[in-house]
């Protein structure tokens, strides 16, 4: 995807002015709520005229105010996936399904409706009506629904805030397997920043109707960090060993022992980062279940914290600590150090 | 039975009459109402004001206005209509037109109702998916209405039945060719015996129209338990 966007739009008080360039196929739009993001999407959609400016996609012109070119969203082939599914109340699974990619011109049907319902699993859903789905199938099926009409670029507006917490993550990984098993290039919109760091690479940041930046979604976590938003490890843990109470995953260097609720799951579990504390040298006896002896790989700056990088095996942590203890500790690029981590301390996301 | 022939005939042109007039303003009914529900243009108060206008005003005024519209020395009926040898005035299809204007506003805000209920989300979701503007009104939009379109018919049907005063000025009140019950009644109740018709007559038309409330409400009771 190469997404240029040069817009003006102004809705009652509101001030839309947007100016970007973006190239990736998994792109993130951040701000907070009532910043312009799901305008944004409109304009790009065609959902919206902008009063003023200049949109393509992939070297294609979608809207250009001097030459008074407005592409419908008919013709944009941009598919968009709402906050809520938004499914055809008359229409049964199938129907709503296929409803795009019947309108989809032959030569663009990549993905056909056998593929879909294999990568999705949603065959059992197929001869339903649309009423009799939950909310996280309804969901799955939206998500589908946009897939099938083989767009070029796929609008994510929020698509997990009207989503259980439960079902969040879920519904992330349905999306994330779905468009990169179809290599469907993305924008997904959120104010959510775990959502935008496992759905995203790069992540445009808007706030109050103008673009701010444009970062690693990494970068982004650790901006944030000094802000309202904690840093999050995202750690990814699979084949679990049962040992008394505890369940082991390997990773890095060793193995991290958890202590789960739901029994021996594997996914996509979250670490604060501020769970996790740095020795200097070995404690000899400690309450931490895992004590992982680390070198630290960078230190960066935010807000008054400081983030740890630590590398354990190729892979890697981050620990937020307060200066103090960056100086007490002697704390520097490459030196060894422990890290405790409680088995209590990671939650599955999905 | 007390009830003669041109009775029969009253009653069969009532219901003719009601049908054809629906039948015809519900493509007009269901384009006005989208025009009035999605898009915003100019003049939008001024098709307001004009769909809306036979509510307000008396139908006598409505069917001298067709009257002077459709006849002879009027715009349409000596431009349009005669060269192309079409009579309306004083025949059933005045009747039928004049029913559909006294009628065509209780249609309107029907269809609209239902409309205005369709989440936007779902028609913009149909654009994105690649349906043009039309392809959405026939696939998304009209199925969606569906239950404006039936209690717009109905209303419209009903009112369709018990139109008098623009009926009788434009389609006249001719026993066998223009006269529908409530005309017939009419013309009953101003003559000397004419009473025991005009009670057949009025308990017939009562008939008709709880039949067409009760429908309307079984369709909707059926439409209820269908969501």
């Amino acid at each position: 995807m190469d997404l240029t966007v040069h817009v003006k739009k102004k809705l009652g008080t509101f001030f839309l002015d947007a100016d970007f360039t973006v190239q990736g196929n998994s792109v993130g739009i951040f701000g907070p709520s009532g910043g312009g993001k799901s305008t944004l999407i409109s304009l790009v959609a065609g959902l919206r005229h902008p009063d003023q400016g200049f949109i393509s996609l992939d070297g294609e012109t979608l809207f250009d105010s001097t030459r008074g070119l407005h592409m419908p969203p008919e013709h944009r082939r941009i598919g968009i996936v709402f906050q809520r599914p938004h499914l055809f109340p008359h229409l049964s699974v199938k129907s709503n399904l296929l409803f795009g990619y019947r309108r989809c011109d032959p030569r663009y049907r990549r993905i056909t409706l056998d593929t879909l319902v294999q990568v999705m699993q949603i065959e059992h859903l197929l001869h339903r009506g649309v009423r009799h789905l939950s909310g996280g199938e309804k969901q799955r099926v939206a998500i589908g629904r946009a897939v099938l009409s083989n767009p070029r670029l796929l609008l994510m507006d929020e698509p997990l805030s009207a989503v259980d917490d439960s079902l969040k993550f879920q519904i992330i990984s349905y999306l994330k397997k779905t468009c990169e098993a179809f290599d469907i290039p993305y924008l997904f919109i959120s104010h959510a920043l775990v959502e935008m760091r496992v759905m995203t690479d790069r992540v445009i940041t808007l706030a109050d109707g103008r673009v701010t930046g444009q970062v690693t979604a990494e970068g982004l976590a650790r901006a944030e960090m000094g802000h309202a938003a904690r840093y999050v490890n995202l750690i990814r843990l699979s084949s679990p060993r049962h040992i008394n109470s505890l369940y082991a995953y390997r990773w890095g260097g060793g193995e991290l022992l958890l202590s789960t609720d739901t029994g021996p799951e594997e996914g996509l579990f979250q670490l604060p980062s501020t769970d996790i504390i740095l020795f200097k040298r070995h404690p000899e006896a400690i309450s931490a279940r895992n004590l992982l002896k680390c070198r630290v790989s960078e230190l960066f700056e935010t807000g008054g914290r400081v983030g740890v990088v630590l590398n354990y095996g190729g892979e890697q942590l981050v620990a937020v600590v307060v200066g103090e203890s960056v100086r007490e500790l002697d704390i520097a690029e490459g030196v060894e150090i422990y890290a405790a981590i409680k088995a209590t301390a990671f939650r599955l996301l999905g | 039975m007390i009830l003669g022939h041109s009775d029969y005939l009253a009653i069969l042109l009532s219901l003719k009459v009601a049908s054809v007039a629906t039948i015809l303003s519900l493509p007009f009914g269901f384009a006005v109402a989208y025009l009035m529900t999605y898009r915003r243009f100019r003049g939008i108060v001024v098709l307001d004001v004009i769909v809306n206008l036979p509510l307000t005003l008396p139908p006598v005024v409505i069917g001298y206005l067709l009257l002077l519209l459709l006849g002879q020395h009027g715009w349409v009926g000596r431009y349009v209509l005669q060269p192309l040898g079409i009579k309306l005035i004083f025949t059933w299809k005045a009747a039928v037109i004049a029913t559909a204007v006294v009628g065509f506003p209780l249609m309107v805000r029907s269809i609209r109702t239902g409309m205005e209920t369709i989440d936007q989300r779902l028609v913009q979701a149909s654009r994105t998916l690649g349906a043009g503007w039309f392809d959405t009104i026939v696939t998304v939009i009209a199925p969606l209405s569906i239950r404006g379109l039936i209690a717009g018919s109905i209303l419209m049907f009903a009112r369709g039945l018990g139109e008098f005063g623009a009926t009788i000025v434009v389609a006249g009140n001719i026993p066998g060719i223009t006269q529908t019950i409530p005309l017939a009644i009419y013309e009953y109740v101003s003559s000397p015996r004419g009473d025991a018709i005009a009670i057949a007559l009025c308990l017939i038309s009562i008939c008709i129209s709880v039949a067409v409330l009760v429908f309307y409400e079984w369709l909707g009771r059926r439409m209820v338990r269908a969501d």
